[in-house]
């Protein structure tokens, strides 16, 4: 699986969606998607990709588009 | 209620943006908006953590009318069932939400618009009736607690003493207003002349961070769940040089979570409180001092101010020697009226008397700390609001034909229904029923639900999905 196949699971995992939405989601944009979905996906990520995030990123990851820009400084490939 | 013409000049309220709004000026509109209501009437207030709100929530206070705190994303079906039993005179909600209901719009302000229903006064309000809160995260129950003028400047007072707030304080809103927890802050903090900071985002997002660096935050406030968010943000490495106090409500913080926060607070030179309270009491029944919080670890302190706490053990009678364990009794100013079930309630009187039974079993020790070591009834609590999880099964029966059993831990309700139940969507139902994270829900099918010959459910003979509640 490629790193950007795992990102997207990771997504629709966490929030329980198909991976077309996946792509499109928000913070908020989906009731699964609220602080508490945030810090489980923040966790499935680190998981997923064994890398620890920092503050300023857990909480800048305000999209699926705005977290793949972010995770692209942990150089997991993606 | 408060002395707004004494801070007048002050700041009460900061919004997102950073408008200051004073005492003056909340204490004006709101005498203009109490104007248009004309009078003691019953008014649904759906808030969000906004000026509008908090306009409407003090004008009606102020004034002689009855709020009753709700969530502004309330499930529609839900409101629907609460408007016919309760038949308010009037709404105060968004705007943008106020055409979804009936009637007519007769006032706006804030961002928020008075809708008069086309009831009048269809209930008595007794004459100490102040406020009306739902039971927290009452599963979709149309009960309220009654909460007197009394009740609520006892336990304002009692608060605004250990926490020795003052004018300078600005306190952040991490809870929502229609949370009892949530809307202590606010009294506490309007009846000294500080200010809240209002905001709708939360710790997982860096606006919120933004609002509470900037405004000068100098405290926030939160349920256990907060502070496992908090830990997780690495929060002891941010940089917030205005912070002096965190708080702590809603449920019992994991030992080791509470001596690591205790221990980072000193470090950091703030105060942490770990304190403990329900709706039926107002807001707040114990608290634990800063100082000890280390040496205390696990527990809730002791009683506010004018409150008193006892235990009476299984034959009702009190427990005097530390270590034994009873139910937990609270007496005090701050123990509300009773409950509502209906509108014919909200002319009843005082029928607690006083005296909360509050459901927890409890232990003191030789310093007269008290500790929380189980629960007599079955309910957990989600992210800081009381859950029974009989209502939970209940619901799910009847919305799915499914049999059911609810168990689990805080934080984390563990839903067995029949195989070939719809998981996912039961755990979507009780999400949107509860109000709560959908997060909060784990689904499990399940051939049988086991029961004993007398038909109940024997839940030690289901994998509870996890330990059982961590003690110190």
């Amino acid at each position: 699986m490629t790193a950007s196949e795992k990102y997207l699971q990771t997504f629709a995992e966490t929030f329980g969606v198909e991976a077309v939405e996946a792509a499109q989601l928000e913070y908020q944009s989906i009731q699964e998607w609220d602080s508490v979905g945030h810090m489980s996906l923040i966790a499935a990520l680190e998981d997923a990709f064994g890398i620890m995030l920092d503050t300023d990123d857990i909480i800048d990851f305000s999209s699926f588009a705005k977290g793949k820009e972010i995770l692209q400084k942990y150089n997991v490939g993606l | 209620m408060w002395d707004f013409e004494r801070f007048a000049d002050h700041t009460a309220l900061i919004g997102e943006d950073g408008e200051e709004t004073t005492y003056g000026r909340l204490g004006a509109a709101g005498a203009e908006l109490a104007a248009a209501v004309g009078g003691r009437r019953l008014i649904f207030v759906f808030c969000a953590n906004e000026k509008g709100a908090l306009l409407g929530y003090t004008a009606f206070l102020r004034h002689g009318a009855v709020p009753v705190m709700l969530d502004a994303g309330l499930d529609r079906d839900y409101t629907a069932a609460l408007l016919a039993r309760y038949r308010p005179d009037f709404l105060w909600v968004p705007v943008d939400r106020a055409a979804a209901f009936a009637g007519e719009p007769t006032y706006s302000a804030w961002g928020y618009a008075l809708v008069r229903t086309g009831e009048s006064g269809a209930f008595p309000l007794h004459r100490e009736l102040a406020l009306l809160l739902t039971t927290s995260g009452s599963t979709g129950s149309p009960k309220f607690v009654r909460q007197s003028y009394k009740n609520i400047r006892a336990n304002t007072e009692s608060i605004v003493r250990y926490l020795e707030l003052d004018m300078a304080e600005r306190a952040i809103t991490t809870l929502p207003l229609h949370y009892t927890y949530g809307l202590s802050i606010i009294n506490t903090h309007l009846s000294v002349g500080a200010a809240v900071i209002l905001t709708g985002k939360t710790l997982a997002q860096k606006e919120f961070w933004r609002q509470c660096r900037e405004y000068g935050a100098t405290s926030l406030a939160g349920v256990p769940y907060t502070y496992e968010m908090l830990e997780k943000l690495r929060f002891e490495r941010m940089d917030l040089p205005t912070l002096r106090t965190l708080t702590q409500a809603g449920g019992k913080l994991p030992p080791e979570l509470h001596r690591k926060f205790a221990a980072a607070a000193r470090a950091a030179h703030r105060r942490f409180f770990v304190m403990y309270g329900q709706t039926e009491a107002t807001a707040r029944m114990s608290w634990l001092p800063p100082e000890r919080s280390l040496e205390k670890c696990g527990s809730i302190g002791g009683p506010v101010a004018g409150g008193e706490f006892f235990l009476l053990d299984g034959d009702g009678g009190a427990i005097t020697e530390p270590g034994a364990v009873g139910e937990l009794m609270y007496r005090g100013d701050n123990v509300a009226l009773g409950y509502a079930e209906s509108g014919a309630d909200l002319a009843g009187g005082d029928d607690f008397g006083g005296v909360l039974a509050t459901g927890d079993m409890a232990k003191f020790d030789r310093d007269g700390c008290y500790y929380i070591v189980g629960r007599k009834k079955r309910f957990l609590k989600i992210f800081g609001n009381r859950v029974s999880l009989d209502e939970a099964e209940q619901l799910v029966q009847a919305a799915f034909g499914t049999d059911c059993a609810c168990t689990g831990q805080d934080d984390h309700m563990l839903v067995y229904v029949l195989a070939g139940a719809d998981g996912p969507a039961v755990r979507k139902f009780l999400a949107e029923k509860t109000g709560l994270p959908p997060a909060a829900f784990a689904v499990q099918t399940i051939g049988a639900i086991p029961k004993n010959e007398a038909g109940k459910t024997m839940y030690a003979a289901l994998a509870t999905g996890g330990a059982a509640e961590a003690r110190c």
